[in-house]
């Protein structure tokens, strides 16, 4: 079977560097039937590769050991769901999936916009381009295909992988990555093709927002994941792999921002390109993080030799983006200018500046250890107060300036339209701050400073959408409801951004009371003894154990009441895993629905012996609407990716002579 | 082994015959030349975009002025500009519908 898979690869590696050599040479002498073939092989590469995901998924499910991948990633005793998610636990592995996701993407693009000759005819070598080294590196540095004599039983899976979010965050987080191959090759099409207009920007819009909602989603997965496994009581390390996952999400979230300004005005053309490109550069850095071992991660599970040629491959896409982008600068000229530094594009740009500075200060503090080795010699690297001093720095005044931007009108505002429209944001602000110093919630400058701007831009939205929906309601009567829908179907892409600002405001919110304002304690433990953590007090009652399918389970009983009467019942432990030889962490939590935090509780350590636990408990006000700003997260997307018919028949219009007929 | 190396050759055959399907199906086309969008389309397209533009901008004034958001001031400086804009675009696309681009409307 192995056999198979090999082949399978082969003919994928065959199909891609066909539709690159192909596909640039029918795009360069204007062959249109070579063009349509180089398209083909792009789609039968996703075929191809389907096929080898197909062998690889049977040989995980069949538990054959003769695979060494199977054998190094999985055991007998583990789970059908996690030896099925073993595809993505493991390095070749992961790289499949990479190429798996990326054909499938890159035949469904080529075939939803294939009516576009003229620029998909360009896209196709890029997104070739891109998809030749994946499989190069699949078929002759990295197989998940070589084969040995097979054990009696696999290595099993790290402990800390084995949780049912294996089986989605790591797609999640993929889906978002490769899905930024699509704008980038759009992009870049769009520049070799000569291509000034907006055509580019309109055929990825809905791709872009996709990719971008499947990375911030698979990120939240992970912070949960990390939350309830990894067991140190957080949800963010600023680990190097989740540092790789946000620098690309921010310079998406800038390029979605910015490319509103080009639809709009028709500035910011450079920039959205470098954006584009950035974000593209961003997502391999990230895998290369992921995948290399260069930096030391909890999430680097092995060291590996993919590194160099991962490294090669981002020189080579820097510098045919820089590079491309700098011949076709005269293209890219902008016929109009900011017309007034207060204005709604101002505010858009000011966005896109912070949010650049974030995502590059977050890149050097990935980079730093690399760059002090080469440098000095000694690997030197920053910690949590360098991030969090730039998430503060930029991080604060990006909040303020999504409640801000939605008040400015485009163009330019005045003084006194400004005081008309700020008044309320900004009494809630004062009220809200006020309140909390009031209340002693002054102790945390950001933690005050994020309530403030929170009711800030809280107070901004709403008013948005009462104002929208009382004009609305004005021009076309009917209830309010009514005037609701229309407003919200009529910008979908607006209203749905400014849902998902308000899951960004949770997230905030989530944030700042679940790190600002936690309470954390520490305490040895026999049992019948007791501790108090912020009005709860936890009663250590005895220690149980139990076999389960691939661990021994050890868990403490902890009692836990409030003002004398009986709460829950935590059961923090360890899982002891014989296959893997490896011990984990597991946490017991207790959702507070009077303060939508966790009462978190760790068995740091165990000493079955004397019975004795060193439990660790930590209080986290608020965390749960960290969670919730998820489904916001998502509803706000999909607001703004449904889509509009009319704008559709608008846009078909606009471009009936770029396409030919079907 | 033999199964697999047979399906491996039944893809490889699907995956050739995908691949030459345009020259199979057009062995001896008319034109092979991949249609491309002339410098006259190309403007044409710029100025559809530019006329949208100019259209979503007077809509984007009115819903501002509408909300508060623009003054009665700011509006009667802004939205004579933008009218001349439109129009401009229009008539460039379309010359001979100079008088339809007086009723461009200011009002949703």
């Amino acid at each position: 079977m192995a056999a198979l898979g090999r082949a399978a690869l082969i003919l994928s590696f065959g199909l891609v560097v066909y539709a690159l050599v192909a596909g640039s040479f029918a795009a360069w002498r204007r062959r249109r039937r070579l063009a349509v073939s180089a398209q083909n092989a792009l789609i039968a590469a996703f075929g191809t590769t389907v096929v080898a995901a197909a062998v690889l998924w049977t040989a995980l499910a069949r538990h054959d050991f003769s695979f060494v991948y199977v054998a190094q990633h999985t055991s007998r005793t583990l789970p059908l769901g996690y030896r099925l998610a073993g595809f993505w636990s493991g390095q070749e592995g992961s790289l499949l999936l990479w190429l798996l996701i990326l054909t499938g993407y890159s035949a469904l693009a080529v075939w939803l916009h294939r009516r576009t000759r003229e620029l998909i005819a360009w896209v196709v070598p890029v997104l070739a381009g891109v998809g030749s080294f994946f499989v190069f590196m699949l078929v002759f540095v990295s197989s998940p295909f070589a084969t040995a004599p097979a054990p009696a039983d696999g290595a099993g899976m790290v402990p800390s992988l084995q949780n049912p979010y294996m089986l989605a965050h790591p797609p999640m987080l993929y889906l978002g990555y490769v899905g930024l191959t699509i704008p980038f090759a759009f992009a870049m099409g769009a520049l070799l093709s000569r291509r000034a207009d907006e055509r580019w920007i309109v055929m990825t819009r809905r791709w872009t927002l996709t990719a971008w909602t499947f990375l911030g989603v698979g990120q939240l997965l992970g912070a949960h994941w990390a939350y309830v496994e990894i067991g140190w009581g957080g949800y963010y390390a600023w680990d190097p792999v989740e540092n790789a996952a946000l620098m690309p999400w921010l310079a998406a979230t800038a390029f979605l921002h910015s490319v509103m300004i080009q639809e709009k005005r028709g500035m910011l053309k450079v920039w959205n390109m470098v954006l584009v490109a950035l974000a593209f550069c961003l997502s391999i850095f990230g895998t290369f993080l992921t995948r290399s071992g260069v930096i030391s991660s909890i999430h680097s599970f092995s060291q590996s030799p993919i590194g160099g040629w991962f490294l090669g491959f981002i020189v080579v896409c820097v510098v045919f983006s820089v590079g491309l982008i700098y011949v076709r600068l005269p293209l890219l000229r902008a016929r109009t200018k900011l017309e007034s530094l207060v204005s709604r594009e101002a505010t858009f740009l000011y966005n896109n500046l912070l949010l650049v500075a974030l995502c590059l200060t977050i890149l050097w503090g990935v980079v730093y250890p690399l760059v002090t080795q080469a440098v000095r010699g000694e690997t030197r690297s920053v910690s949590k107060p360098y991030y969090d001093f730039f998430l503060h720095t930029f991080g604060l005044p990006l909040l303020l300036l999504m409640g801000i931007g939605p008040l400015v009108a485009w163009r330019r505002a005045s003084l006194r339209a400004l005081g008309r429209t700020f008044i309320v944001p900004a009494v809630a602000a004062l009220v809200t701050g006020g309140t909390l110093i009031a209340l002693g919630y002054g102790t945390s400058t950001p933690g005050l400073l994020a309530y403030t701007f929170g009711a800030f831009v809280a107070a901004s939205i709403v008013l948005e959408f009462v104002r929208g929906t009382r004009a609305r309601r004005a021009l076309s009567g009917g209830s309010w409801l009514h005037a609701l829908g229309e407003l919200v179907a009529r910008n979908r892409r607006r209203y749905g951004g400014y849902i998902v600002h308000a899951s960004v405001l949770m997230l905030a919110i989530g944030v700042a009371g679940s790190s600002a304002y936690q309470t954390v304690r520490e305490r040895g433990l026999h049992p019948g003894q007791s501790m108090e953590i912020a009005g709860y007090t936890l009663t250590y009652e005895q220690l149980q154990q139990r076999q389960e399918a691939n661990a021994i389970a050890t868990r403490a009983v902890v009692d836990v009441s409030r003002g004398g009467s009986h709460v829950t019942t935590l059961h923090p432990g360890k899982n002891s895993y014989p296959v893997e030889q490896q011990v984990s962490n597991e946490v017991s939590i207790y959702h507070d629905p009077r303060n939508l935090g966790d009462l978190f509780t760790i068995a740091d350590q165990i000493d079955p012996k004397s019975q004795t636990l060193f439990l660790k408990v930590l209080v986290k006000p608020l965390v749960n609407v960290l969670w919730a700003a998820g489904f916001v997260f998502v509803f706000g997307s999909l607001v703004a990716l449904w889509p509009d018919a009319v704008e559709q028949r608008r846009l078909a219009a606009r471009y009936a002579s770029d396409a030919v007929p079907a | 082994m033999i199964w697999a190396l047979a399906l491996a050759a039944v893809l490889a055959v699907a995956a050739v015959a995908f691949v030459a399907r345009p020259f199979l199906r057009e062995p001896a086309p008319v034109s092979d030349r991949l249609d491309e969008l002339g410098e006259a389309a190309r403007a044409r397209i710029e100025l559809e975009e530019e006329r949208d533009r100019a259209l979503a901008a007077l809509k984007e004034l009115e819903f501002d002025h509408r909300t508060g958001k623009i003054s009665d001031r700011d509006y009667r400086e802004l939205v004579g500009p933008l009218r001349r804009r439109a129009a401009e675009t229009l008539q460039a696309l379309d010359p001979g519908a100079r008088a339809s681009h007086e009723r461009i409307p200011t009002r949703r």
